[in-house]
This record gives structure tokens, C-alpha cells and sequence, in this order.
């Protein structure tokens, strides 16, 4: 690896790092600035419980020393105190309890988005004008152009509403099929969508007419050198898709009832539980960082031509 | 004929053209300006030509229904002064009437159907539906202006100062890009929905409601960056031309230079730019809605009537698929338009 690779990637570190930083100083920030303080919705209570409950929480200490404070124990020991709302519970376990389901949710969505969106969109590179190619992406078009929690409710409404054949709730046996549905839909529609344009851009090149005439069989063609070349922009998809299913789980948690992060972290906003509402959005945040992070980085490495600039 | 070598000149060239040549010499069609050609390109290619008729159709028609509609988004049907509710209004099927309008109708008046039925709380829900449209095309729309003027004002900036601006400004968008864009909306629409209510309270934009308020203060801090660095890269390659350099010489200042020179000429780009930032900012518009950050009951959106829909899912599923239709075709055909005039307009944009 040469020095200017290495020089790129420390400087990606360093943005990414200063990334982070912004979004738990601005998250800070911004939660703070919000009148009445977390204890509002709370029924009328004494001035001196509201005092004894500030001085539990360190909320009678200045600003910049709370935000110290929260900065040190967030960055050394993932510490983002307890929960307002869930008594007797740390954020970052409840973080924690969410994450499983949201992960398995969300990394079978991105499977299944990458393996189809890859295999339509050769395909329909490969039959290009045909009726396949058509369909091919008279569909994509459209599940790029729904909002995730439409495409959720209709999916709720066919498939569990009108033919009861798969369950609402995310917390039953089979319950979670159709949330990965929902969320892997649109990112396969765009994958598929990429990885069509880039092949097609691929096998215009005068390498692959090189290998035709060379006599190199078709099945060779496609899967050595042409699929391998047009994944490479597929590569830089892989951030947006994250963040997309990131964010993209909010709702679809809420619509199937699935005991995930999302669905913690839409309450913990009408329930004005601080802590819960910066942690989650922090965890999140660093998550989809990290993956832009990692997918910028491989581009440039898989492919040396890129320029670095 | 064969010609002989001579050393006379050949007279025929110099001669004054005759009436004939010069009708020869006219153009058969009239000339094209950039614009024409474009509308041209553009109305040839059938779908955006398509789309750009259904955008028109939904437009006009949810700003003209409400003016003759005889229902109107907010009145809860059932509800009289002075009369106990009349939960018979409630939860309407389409072209359904309530308890007191049936009697009415057989009295020999004629009412008005209900062409969607009504909702939860009694009302019309087809004019809830237009309102919605009509809501959620201004947020889109008012949404992609700011985001035009500050992105373009400061990517102007950067890519005519160059140098150090540049830099502090590029560093400064590198980090607003970056940053994950949900999750920061869903926060700022959090609190802003509740530090702005108190502010706004008595002045003429409480009727626009806090929530609309800081969703277009969120599109204002957070989505300029793509189009300001669009317009950074247009005039950085712009601001070369020997033309800059002709009126630089001729003594003009910068601020005359970006406004006559640099930004018309970056005017198809930002035209596209900013017609394929309005679906996306329905988009956002109708999932804050959907997770109740958009706007302000009773004032319907397309997000928040698809919110609403799914506590009566089973019972009125057609109440979640009108605004999940109307949305999805709203964008979709904004979207193809879009891309038929970037095809039409600066086809070098074209990934």
C-alpha cells in the first residue's frame, strides 16, 4: 500500500472522527436547549424533590461541566447514564437489549438487498431492452420511489390483513419476515439499479472484447471479469444503505411492533427521555459513520485508478 | 466542361448574389434558443412529459377542490353546538351518510357524498386527503427554495473566493455531509417542536404551525451542503472562462461577476437540483409526519393521515392507501421529471 492510500485514510479517520464529535456536542447542545427540563411531564412535584432529583442526575451543575462530564464518561466507558423513564436501567443496556433484534433485522435486510439487487441487476444488464430489463426496472422505479412506512403498511395490509398469511406482530415466530421485507426492498431496487449501470458500462469496455475474441467462454466473461469490475461502485452504496435501513427501522419497528432499537428510540422521543433520545441517536450516528467509513476506504483500495483527491 | 488553366480570374464568385441565391441562402427554420431546445428535447421524451401532466393534475386540483368542496379538513361532522355528538358520522365508508343527513336526503334535499367516507373523528375525509397533498407539495416546494438560496448563495461564494474561504467552507460542509441526516432531523424536529411553540405564540406564523417551522429550519441547516457543493464545482470550472477574465478587465467587482456572469450560467443545473430536491423533501416531510414531528394536528399531511390510518388498519384499509398512493405517485412522477430535464438540459449530468 503506497503512502498517498495511507495519507487518504488517516484523513478519512480524522473526518470521521471529528464527525463524531460534532454529533454528540451538537446532540448535547440541542437537548439542553429544550425549556422545562426532562422532569416536566412528570406529575407536579415539590421544588425540593425537583432539586434532589437535578442533583441525581447532575443537572444542577453548569453546562460545559455537565458536558464534560457526559463527553468523558461517553467516549472512555460508553456510559450515557441511566434512563429518565425506565427506572433503575442504563441507557446503554437497554441500547443493548434493542440491538439484538434491530441487528438481526437489519443485517438479513442488507443480505438479502445485496445478493438480489446484484443478481437482478446483472441480469437485466445482460438482457438489456428485453421485457426482463423492463420489468426489471419499471419495479425498481417503484420501490424507490415509496416512502419505507408506505411500503411497510401495504405489506401489513396484503399480507397480514387481507390474506393473514404472515403475522403483524414482530415479536411472534415468523413475525420478523416482513420487516426485513420492507426494509430490504428499497435498497435492493437501488442496488440493482447500480449494479445494471455499471455493467452495462463494463461490458462496453475493450477488455471484455479482448476476452470475447480471445475465445474465453461467455459464463467466464460475466462472472471473471465483468460482474467483478461493476461491483466495485456498489461498494460505495454500502454507508447510504446503513444508514438507510438505520433509519429506515424507526418506522418499520413501529409498524410491525418489533421490540428493536427504533421502537426505543421513537418512545424515548415522545417520552422526552433524554439520556435515551442523545444515546441512541450517538450510537446510531457512530454506527453509520463507521460504515461510511469502512466503504469509502475499500473503494479506494479495491480500485487503485480512483482518484484520491 | 472541362475547365482550361488561365491566368484570368473567374469574375462568377464576385458578382452580387441574385434574389434566387439569396432565397437559397435563408434558413428553412427559424433559430433555437437554448431554452427552446431544451422544451423541445424535453417534450419528446414521454414519460417526463407524462409525469410532468400528473404533477400539474394533483397541483391544481388541491388548490382548486377546497374552494367548492362543501366539507371542510377540520369540521369534526358529527359535532353540533349545543347537541350531544352524533357518533354516527364517525368512521363513515365511503359514499356513506350520517344519522341526521340520511333524514335530510329523505326529506328530498340533496347532500354532498362523502367520496372517501369520513375518519375517526367524523371527518370528510376526501377534502383531509387534498389538504394533505396540498400541504405536503408547499413543505416540498417552500422546503427546496431555502435550500436553493443558501446553498446557492454560500457554494457561490466559496467557488469564486477559492483559497482559504474555500477551505474553511468546504471543511464546514464536509462535516454537515457526513453527519447522519436522519437521525439529525428526527432530533433538531424533536426539540424545535417544543422551544418553538412558546416563541411563535401570537404571531402570524403560529398558523403554520411550529412543527412546518423547524422542519424548514432542519431542510435550512442541514441540506444546503449537496447544493452548495453543486454549485461550488460549476462556477470553480465557470470562473475560467475568458469571459470572467474580459469583464474582470473591464473593471467589474465579484458580486456583479457571480450574479451576471457565473450564476446564469449555472442555471440548468441548479433548476434540476432543485426539482429533484422537492420529492425528497416530501419525502422527509411525510416520515416525520408518519413518526408525529410534521405537522400540527388538525392540519393534515399525507405522512400524518398514513399515521393515522394504521390504528384502524384492519377495519379501513383503503384510509392508508389513498395517501400512500398519492404520495408515492407525487414522487415517483417528480422524480421522472426530474430526470427528463436533466436529460433535456444538461445531459452531461447524467450518472
Amino acid at each position: 500500500m503506497n503512502t498517498k492510500i495511507l495519507l487518504y485514510i488517516l484523513k478519512r479517520i480524522g473526518l470521521a472522527i471529528l464527525t463524531v464529535w460534532v454529533v454528540i456536542t451538537a446532540t448535547f447542545f440541542v437537548m439542553h436547549a429544550v425549556p422545562g427540563g426532562p422532569f416536566m411531564s412528570e406529575k407536579a412535584i415539590s421544588a425540593t424533590a425537583q432539586e434532589a432529583l437535578e442533583a441525581k442526575y447532575g443537572l444542577d451543575k453548569p453546562l460545559m461541566e455537565q458536558y464534560v462530564t457526559y463527553l468523558k464518561d461517553v467516549v472512555t466507558r460508553f456510559d450515557f447514564g441511566p434512563s429518565l423513564k425506565q427506572r433503575g436501567r442504563m441507557v446503554i443496556d437497554i441500547i443493548g437489549d434493542g440491538m439484538k433484534t434491530s441487528a438481526k433485522l437489519g443485517v438479513i435486510a442488507a443480505v438479502i438487498a445485496a445478493a438480489f439487487g446484484i443478481i437482478l441487476g446483472a441480469w437485466a444488464a445482460l438482457r438489456r431492452n428485453k421485457l426482463i430489463d423492463k420489468i426489471i426496472m419499471v419495479l425498481t422505479t417503484a420501490f424507490v420511489s415509496m416512502p419505507s412506512f408506505i411500503m411497510g403498511s401495504l405489506l401489513l395490509v396484503l399480507f397480514a390483513v387481507v390474506w393473514t398469511i404472515l403475522p403483524a406482530n414482530g415479536a411472534e415466530s415468523g413475525g420478523l419476515i416482513l420487516p426485513i421485507v420492507t426494509l430490504s426492498l428499497y435498497p435492493m431496487a437501488y442496488i440493482t439499479r447500480l449494479t445494471r449501470s455499471s455493467m452495462l458500462d463494463v461490458l462496453g469496455q475493450d477488455y471484455i472484447r479482448t476476452a470475447k475474441a480471445k475465445g474465453v467462454s461467455g459464463s467466464k466473461i460475466i462472472f471473471g471479469h465483468a460482474l467483478k469490475n461493476s461491483l466495485i461502485p456498489v461498494i460505495t452504496y454500502f454507508g447510504p444503505m446503513l444508514a438507510y435501513i438505520v433509519t429506515g427501522s424507526l418506522v418499520v419497528e413501529q409498524i410491525f411492533a418489533v421490540p428493536g432499537i427504533g421502537r426505543a428510540f421513537v418512545s424515548s422521543i415522545t417520552n422526552r427521555d433524554y439520556p435515551m433520545v442523545m444515546g441512541t441517536t450517538i450510537v446510531l450516528a457512530v454506527l453509520i459513520v463507521v460504515m461510511n467509513l469502512v466503504s469509502d476506504i475499500l473503494y479506494k483500495v479495491v480500485d487503485p485508478r480512483i482518484n484520491l483527491e | 466542361m472541362d475547365k482550361k488553366f488561365t491566368m484570368h480570374i473567374d469574375v462568377d464568385p464576385f458578382l452580387p448574389a441574385s434574389e434566387e441565391d439569396k432565397a437559397y441562402m435563408v434558413q428553412m427554420r427559424p433559430s433555437s434558443t437554448f431554452f427552446r431546445d431544451g422544451v423541445k428535447r424535453l417534450l419528446k421524451n414521454r414519460v417526463a412529459t407524462v409525469s410532468f401532466i400528473i404533477i400539474i393534475i394533483i397541483t391544481l386540483s388541491s388548490l382548486v377542490i377546497p374552494l367548492f368542496w362543501p366539507y371542510s379538513y377540520e369540521t369534526m361532522l358529527g359535532v353540533q353546538r349545543l347537541k350531544p355528538v352524533d357518533a354516527s358520522y364517525n368512521n363513515l365508508a365511503p359514499f356513506e351518510y350520517g344519522e341526521t343527513e340520511k333524514a335530510r336526503i329523505e326529506a328530498g334535499e340533496s347532500i354532498f357524498p362523502h367520496v372517501f367516507g369520513t375518519d375517526s373523528h367524523g371527518r370528510d375525509y376526501f377534502i383531509r386527503v387534498v389538504y394533505g397533498t396540498r400541504i405536503s407539495l408547499a413543505v416540498g416546494l417552500f422546503a427546496s427554495i431555502i435550500v436553493l438560496i443558501i446553498g446557492m448563495t454560500i457554494g457561490s461564494i466559496a467557488g469564486y473566493c477559492g483559497g482559504k474561504v474555500d477551505l474553511i467552507i468546504m471543511r464546514f460542509v464536509d462535516i454537515i455531509y457526513s453527519l447522519p441526516d436522519m437521525l439529525m432531523v428526527i432530533l433538531l424536529a424533536s426539540v424545535l417542536k417544543q422551544t418553538l411553540g412558546p416563541v411563535l405564540a401570537g404571531t402570524a406564523l403560529e398558523k403554520i404551525g411550529s412543527n412546518v417551522i423547524s422542519l424548514f429550519i432542519v431542510f435550512a441547516v442541514l441540506y444546503w451542503v449537496g447544493m452548495s457543493r453543486l454549485i461550488r464545482g460549476q462556477i470553480l470550472s465557470l470562473r475560467e472562462q475568458e469571459y470572467v477574465l474580459a469583464s474582470k478587465a473591464a473593471g467589474a467587482k465579484g458580486g456583479w461577476i457571480i450574479r451576471k456572469h457565473l450564476l446564469p450560467n449555472c442555471i440548468s443545473v441548479v433548476i434540476i437540483s432543485t426539482a429533484l430536491q422537492i420529492p425528497s423533501a416530501i419525502f422527509t416531510e411525510s416520515y416525520l409526519s408518519f413518526l408525529g414531528l410534521g405537522v400540527n394536528a388538525p392540519m393534515p399531511s399525507l405522512g400524518s393521515l398514513a399515521s393515522d390510518a394504521l390504528n384502524g388498519l384492519s377495519s379501513y384499509p383503503y384510509r392508508l392507501i389513498i395517501p400512500a398512493v398519492v404520495i408515492s405517485l407525487i414522487v415517483l412522477s417528480l422524480n421522472l421529471f426530474g430526470d427528463g430535464l436533466r436529460d433535456a438540459f444538461d445531459p452531461k449530468l447524467r450518472t
